[in-house]
């Protein structure tokens, strides 16, 4: 372990969803500028995991902690989990209709800028941003007039909450499935703007199911989760051992709780 | 959620301040003498006197209708005041500078300065408090372009034979029971009249404000927009936060002759009541409009006050080829009642309508769209297309849809589309993990459901209408 201060600790998390427990006892340790890719089987509370940490409702904490950049992230109201540099990029992005894309991206940069005490962007300024933001993943422009992900398809959804990273430009980004439903050449899209956003002060959770996305982005480190924790961790190399192998052999071990990223 | 958006709801309302101003108030009561006073008042014509003692006696006649889906106590007319106004009105003020600066400052509070230096350009207000008109502004102005616009009152004295015309020419005395009763004891209201060609050189707006208490505010509104003319006219109206519920009874006629347009807007923002339906305005109101060929009524209304509110906003398409259009928002929440919509009469051949509604409604609070579409037989080509979308926030909260179709003519056609949709969690949470709190969320979401109305309204309303909104969602403002 390097001196670096971490950016995300996660010690002993216990969650549950409904009275259900879902997340048992689960470590995690990210520095700055890394990017950590999370796989394991359906139900073995991957999605959970970017809920809790953004604060969903209906997601309760039992015990453990979670600090981001050492602050208390569990003692946060969702918007300022977010306002403290967290994004989630959704596996199934929410419409909302009437909305556009370009009044609701200038209202939560707005909102995340005027938290951090910075002065509000012109609307020339954030439309020009917007415009290149679009570019980058390859979405027309038009798309900043319609409603929030009214009527796209699932890429256009997934793209279109790259173009919000891209935007709001957070700390730590944990995408959620973001490789389901996309295409070879949507994938590819997605993939490269998320490595162009890679940084020193930028770190990455990519939760996914498959190994194929991780082919573009490449993780620094891989752990697996099964049944609510961390049951083995890598690096590159452990998923394409689980892509030869599945999961089932890990499940079959016992959990050790040593085991750390 | 519930919590949050529960929070973000329990706002205050701002125009609920009373004005100290000196008022002549009539002692509560209501019989053929007061109609005789009110008149008297008013200095009125011997018919017109007649005209509102012969919907008196109507009214007496009549039941209160309970058909609408909204539940409050029976009131007693008996108990309500029918002329209210303040002292200093009674000479007549004849410019600003001799109006009761009391009075004034009452609607600058409110955010309509009188004084046209600071007004808004292009804007000519009419500005009614209880019973009488305060003053109409930037009169001058219109008079060149022939325009009159001028309280009803006094229109009753300058121009008798286009009210005695008119009035009731649209709504009859006896087409319901609170248009009845407004017949006999209106007291103000605004008249215009838009003579042939004309384009009205700006928007014109009344301002109804109530102040005094157990008084009742019975305004007519009369808009004549003569052949080829063209109108826009706004509506916004306000009352002090009382215990006690207040009636309000208005009347709206509009003419349309052929090739006019009028496009008439309001922003309906009376005292509500506490959230546990204390106190509050009953809003009965009667507001039609008749077209002749090729014209044009366009309805707009966001209704975010009332506790009670009964309102539909209608067109008789009389003309051939002509238009109707009703586009409306109605907010209820904590207990407030809302049963509102619009009737479509295609009588003319080619006439075209369209009703876009959207109800939200929170907390415990009652919403139902409630509109008549008909093609009678003569109304060869006619169409009608209707949307009525409803929001819920929350889940102990009502909205209700009753669609009356009836079509004698078998080349016209009738669209409907009708959706309910709820703020759902995960809408509210990809709003909150972007950053934006829990009351710009709800606000947001609900000004993008409102869009298609919003885009109907004059520019300087629609801010008005979507602040109207936010602030009604948002819990610090009114």
């Amino acid at each position: 372990m390097s001196n670096t201060k971490s950016l995300l600790t996660i010690k002993d998390l216990h969650a549950s969803v409904e009275e259900k427990q879902i997340i048992k006892g689960l470590d995690l340790n990210i520095k700055p500028g890394e990017v950590h890719a999370i796989m394991g089987p359906n139900g073995a509370g991957k999605s959970t995991l970017g809920y809790v940490l953004s604060g969903r409702d209906g997601y309760t904490v039992d015990s453990g902690s979670v600090t981001l950049d050492g602050e208390d992230l569990l003692e946060m109201e969702t918007e300022d989990r977010a306002r403290a540099g967290l994004f989630l990029a959704f596996q199934y992005p929410v419409e909302i209709p009437g909305v556009s894309n370009l009044e609701f991206l200038k209202a939560s940069v707005d909102a995340q800028r005027q938290a951090r005490g910075e002065d509000a962007i012109t609307s020339a300024d954030f439309l020009k941003e917007a415009k290149a933001a679009c570019k980058q993943v390859n979405l027309p422009v038009a798309f900043l007039k319609r409603g929030v992900n009214e009527g796209f398809s699932g890429g256009e959804k997934k793209r279109n909450e790259l173009m919000q990273m891209l935007l709001l430009k957070p700390k730590l980004c944990i995408l959620d499935e973001t490789d389901s439903g996309l295409d070879i050449d949507a994938l590819q899209v997605v993939a490269e703007g998320v490595n162009s956003q890679r940084s020193a002060d930028r770190s990455f959770i990519v939760v996914t199911h498959y190994q194929r996305l991780l082919d573009y982005i490449k993780p620094d480190f891989v752990h697996v989760l099964s049944d609510g924790k961390i049951v083995k961790s890598g690096d590159a190399s452990l998923a394409l051992e689980l892509e030869a192998q599945g999961y089932a052999w890990l499940q079959k071990e016992p959990a050790e709780d040593e085991l750390e990223g | 959620m519930t919590e949050q958006i529960d929070k973000a709801l329990a706002r205050e309302y701002e125009a609920g301040f009373v004005s100290d101003v000196e008022s002549e108030t009539f002692e509560p009561g209501l019989d053929e003498n007061v109609i005789r006073r009110i008149s008297e008042m008013k200095g009125e014509p011997e018919w017109m006197l007649e005209w509102r003692l012969s919907a008196f006696r109507e009214w007496l006649e009549m039941e209160e209708p309970e058909w609408a889906l909204v539940d409050y106590p029976k009131i007693d007319f008996q108990s309500i005041s029918y002329y209210s106004a303040p002292k200093s009105m009674k000479d007549k003020p004849k410019s600003l500078d001799e109006v009761d600066p009391e009075l004034l400052r009452t609607y600058e509070k409110l955010g309509i300065p009188l004084i046209e230096q600071q007004m808004l350009a292009g804007i000519a207000v009419d500005a009614v408090f209880d019973s009488v008109s305060v003053v109409t502004t930037f009169r001058e102005k219109l008079e060149e372009a022939g325009v009159i616009f001028c309280p009803i009152s006094e229109a009753l004295h300058k121009y008798p034979d286009l009210v005695k015309k008119y009035i009731g020419s649209v709504v009859p005395k006896k087409d319901n029971y609170y248009a009845a009763l407004n017949c006999a004891v209106f007291t103000d209201g605004s008249f215009v009249y838009i003579p042939k060609g004309t384009r009205c050189p700006m928007e014109l707006s009344t301002y109804f404000r109530i102040n005094e208490q157990n008084t009742g505010q019975f305004e007519r509104t009369l808009i004549i927009a003569d052949e080829g003319s063209h109108v826009s006219y706004l509506e916004g109206c306000t009352a002090p936060q009382r215990d006690e519920n207040q009636l309000h009874a208005a009347v709206v006629e509009l003419v349309a002759m052929d090739n006019a347009e009028i496009k008439y807007s309001t922003v309906q923002n009376w005292y509500p009541g506490d959230e546990n339906g204390k106190g509050g305005i009953y809003n009965f109101v009667t507001k039609r409009g008749i077209c002749h060929t090729n014209a044009k009524i366009s309805w707009t209304q966001v209704e975010t006050g009332s506790s009670v509110t009964w309102k539909y906003p209608s067109c008789i398409l009389k003309g051939d080829n002509s238009v109707g259009e009703f586009y409306s928002v109605a907010l209820t929440r904590g207990r407030q009642q809302a049963d509102t919509g619009t009737k479509m009469i295609h009588i003319g051949k080619n006439t075209k309508s369209t009703i876009i509604s959207k109800g939200i409604s929170a907390g415990r609070s009652n919403n139902s769209y409630r509109g008549l579409v008909r093609m009678n037989p003569g109304a060869e080509g006619a169409r009608n297309f209707t949307q009525c979308d409803s929001l819920l926030i929350g889940d102990q909260c009502g909205a209700h849809t009753f669609p009356y179709v009836e079509s004698r003519n078998p080349s016209a056609i009738i669209e409907h589309e009708a959706t309910t949709s709820k703020v759902s969690d995960e809408q509210m949470f990809l709003c909150r993990q972007r950053g934006l709190d829990p009351e710009k969320a709800v606000s947001m979401i609900v000004n993008g459901f409102c869009k298609e109305v919003f885009k109907e309204l004059p520019m300087e309303f629609a801010v008005e209408a979507g602040k109207l909104l936010e602030i009604s969602l948002e819990g610090s403002v009114g």
